[in-house]
């Protein structure tokens, strides 16, 4: 199977639905004759014409209003936001008005639209272009919220995402762009072309949203994570030694509970680990739903690893980065009898 | 059906692409000196014609000439040629230390180095600028120290901001600098409060805003303009057109207006166009804009016709997206060259002591840098601690950071 970047498996699912699919348009901030600033839409505009890949002006609120308008007309735009961090200004639309439509129109109007954005930190971006913000998507109702680690996985759960019928935020984690990650940065990096998880297959298959993905089978501990922090959940793995069995939850809404449940009922322990600050960051809600459905089969109480309740910094980048010393550490923690 | 024919999405494009020959004839340059020069409290109304021209000192031959000339005498354009020249200078040196590793990343501000460096010496202590990433002139030009910068840009244990915020993300209070975000237009809308503040206190101070022409696309934008034309606010509304927003030129925010300048038209807002690359013009725009808001007559707009000669940042590539020999067919010039020339016309200034100036300006440069990398780079020396990550999320440290404190070792 041909192996491919993160960036190009997500220009492959784009390129493969636009073919497939006339109402599919992409456009954003330097999305069209540039090909995107992560260069994920390079080409799309030569291929499919300016109608259907194009500029947008500087306006993230534009950018998805339009999208909702269009997809409300019955398109299926995909859009990008340059980073999740500047999603802000488009949150009125995406939280009062994706979300809503089909809702509140009692499905007269819907809003099979797809938001991208590039998440996560570890490229000295600083507090504007390293957040992840999951948990403001996944609180909101009507919104289905999606994290890929893998190349396969993110061209087939963007498909899946285009085919949807209900507004799906995309959340790219940049740091696994070009290779996996697994927080050791001062590590030479890994290619996708030299993993095996870079392997992509040609044409249309969908990832489907909802289910989870076991990347490491375990007996002692369950983890769960999802993005960039899989790689470091791995590495903490080998390091520590600590048989875990690493869920990679791919999506986030809807959320893949059996998977979650039958481990932790086997394993009796349980580790959260994402990047994004921890006060009611998605791991508390993970956290409720093992204690509510496994309460009974917990030998230790359930361990969040966590970015900290800070603004990311630059030059303190690692610090705040949950790595795989910080996490191992958790491990153990989990493993205290 | 009707009988119309079918729709069609319209999309601009720019004049050229790489590979092809550079194109400004769309630019319409008017004479020097030919745009009138109104009272400060002309009525709006008679004065939009100044949104669509642009006002402009320095003619071809160097001279100053027109109504907005005869501001500066020899010794203040000798400070401005040197602020541009050490903005230049440093730059330079910036840009090289982060291809070194130095720093994580850098924008520099090749071709619009009037704008910032010009506007900042109209103002009084107390005004307060809401820049960009590519207003550093404002730091330099105000005296701001070059190694303060410097450990900002390096991260390093000096940095005056522990190391929190992105390289050239500046904040100086006390130089009337606002804190730089990061992110697009929000601080267009805060200069607004700000001056709101200000009238509200019956103070003197007044306001400055910043803007790309690519960000006048955001929401925040027209807030800004919004309440700066309710409230009357004393505030400057800059608008720096360097014809590229990244890989988007200057017609994907502009659509089918035909200036920015003419954005302000429809909120009563007096709106001026001037030649950005000319330093005499820039001051003389400025003055008279911010008199304006010091007179309590309201807002102004300003957009600066200027080019961004250099890469968006050192994370940019301008041969992905125009031709590459585009800024030397700029119709307006190189700043820096202009004044210079200006000089010798004045017979203040010579290609000698240009020359030496150049040498000056670099080794009060490289003398800052190395003072500043003896405190330490991104990666190796003296580092902000990691302790500060944890202070000033909020006035007081709440239990639940302290807590996290300790879990980081720190």
């Amino acid at each position: 199977m041909p192996r491919k970047t993160m960036i190009e498996a997500i220009r492959d699912a784009m390129d493969v639905m636009m073919g497939r699919d006339d109402n599919v348009v992409v456009f954003g901030e330097d999305v069209g004759f540039f090909g995107g600033v992560f260069r994920c839409t390079q080409g799309l505009q030569a291929k499919y014409g300016k109608s259907r890949c194009f500029d947008a002006p500087i306006n993230e609120s534009g950018i998805v209003g339009a999208a909702v308008g269009m997809a409300a007309y019955g398109l299926r735009p995909c859009v990008e936001i340059q980073f999740a961090d500047y999603m802000y200004p488009a949150y009125d639309q995406i939280v009062s008005e994706a979300a809503r439509l089909r809702y509140r129109s009692n499905g007269q109007f819907t809003c099979p639209l797809v938001v991208r954005m590039p998440t996560g930190g570890g490229i000295s971006g600083g507090q504007t272009h390293s957040q992840s913000p999951e948990a403001l998507f996944t609180h909101v109702a009507g919104l289905k919220t999606v994290v890929p680690s893998t190349p396969g996985d993110a061209k087939g759960l963007l498909i899946a995402a285009i085919e949807d019928p209900d507004p799906v935020i995309f959340l790219e984690p940049k740091r696994l762009y070009n290779g996996p990650f697994d927080g050791h940065h001062d590590r030479p990096i890994i290619p996708w072309s030299k993993h095996e998880f870079g392997e992509v297959a040609d044409g249309h298959y969908v990832v489907p949203l909802g289910k989870a993905a076991i990347r490491r089978k375990g007996a002692m501990l369950t983890v769960l994570a999802y993005g960039t922090m899989v790689y470091v959940a791995m590495a903490a793995a080998a390091e520590t030694g600590v048989d875990a069995e690493i869920i990679d939850l791919r999506t986030l809404v809807p959320l893949d509970l059996e998977t979650i449940e039958a481990s932790v009922r086997k394993t009796g322990r349980c580790v959260i680990v994402h990047e994004a600050t921890r006060t009611s960051g998605f791991g508390a809600e993970l956290s409720a739903l093992v204690q509510e459905t496994c309460f009974y089969h917990l030998e230790t109480p359930i361990v969040r690893v966590t970015g900290w309740d800070t603004p990311y910094p630059h030059a303190q980048e690692w610090d705040y980065f949950p790595g795989p010393a910080r996490v191992g550490r958790a491990f153990l923690e989990a493993m205290e009898p | 059906m009707t009988d119309h024919p079918r729709l069609t999405l319209h999309v601009p494009e720019p004049a050229v692409r790489p590979g092809g020959v550079p194109d400004f004839s769309s630019v319409q340059v008017p004479h020097a000196g030919s745009v009138a020069r109104p009272e400060v409290d002309a009525d709006p109304e008679s004065i939009r014609d100044l949104a669509y021209s642009i006002i402009r000192v320095l003619n071809r031959d160097g001279v100053a000439v027109g109504p907005w000339a005869g501001l500066l005498s020899s010794e203040q354009l000798l400070d401005g040629l040197r602020d541009m020249m050490t903005l230049r200078a440093f730059d330079a040196r910036m840009v090289t230390a982060q291809r070194q590793g130095k720093t994580s990343f850098y924008m520099q501000h090749m071709g619009e180095e009037a704008v910032s460096c010009g506007f900042r010496r109209v103002l009084s202590p107390g005004d307060m600028n809401f820049p960009t990433y590519r207003q550093a002139g404002l730091l330099i030009a105000g005296g701001y120290s070059l190694v303060d910068m410097m450990c900002q840009i390096y991260s390093n244990e000096l940095d005056p901001l522990k190391g929190r915020q992105m390289p050239v993300l500046y904040s100086s209070r006390k130089d009337g600098f606002f804190s730089l975000s990061g992110n697009l237009a929000t601080q267009y809308i805060q200069a607004v409060g700000w001056a709101m503040a200000s009238a509200i206190k019956n103070d003197t101070k007044t306001a400055a805003a910043w803007i790309g022409d690519g960000a006048t696309a955001e929401s925040d934008f027209h807030a800004a303009l919004v309440f700066a034309s309710t409230y009357k606010a004393p505030v400057v509304l800059n608008i720096v057109n360097n014809q590229w927003a990244i890989s988007t030129f200057q017609g994907i925010a502009r659509g089918g207006s035909g200036t920015f300048a003419a954005r302000g038209l429809g909120f009563g807002i007096p709106a001026l166009r001037v030649d950005g690359n000319d330093y005499l013009a820039v001051f003389a725009v400025a003055r008279w804009a911010v008199e304006r808001a010091r007179r309590n007559l309201g807002p102004t707009i300003i957009e600066y016709v200027t080019y961004r000669v250099g890469a968006h940042s050192t994370s940019d590539d301008p041969a992905a997206y125009r031709p590459k020999s585009e800024s030397d067919a700029w119709p307006l010039g190189d700043p820096v060259i202009r004044l210079k020339n200006h000089l010798i016309a004045l017979g203040v200034w010579s290609d000698e002591r240009h020359k030496q100036a150049e040498a000056e300006v670099l080794d009060t440069v490289i003398t800052a840098q190395k003072e500043a990398e003896s405190h330490g780079t991104l990666h190796a020396g003296g580092q902000p601690s990691v302790r500060d990550m944890f202070e000033d999320v909020y006035a007081k440290m709440p239990p639940h950071l302290r807590r996290q404190r300790q879990q980081a070792g720190v």
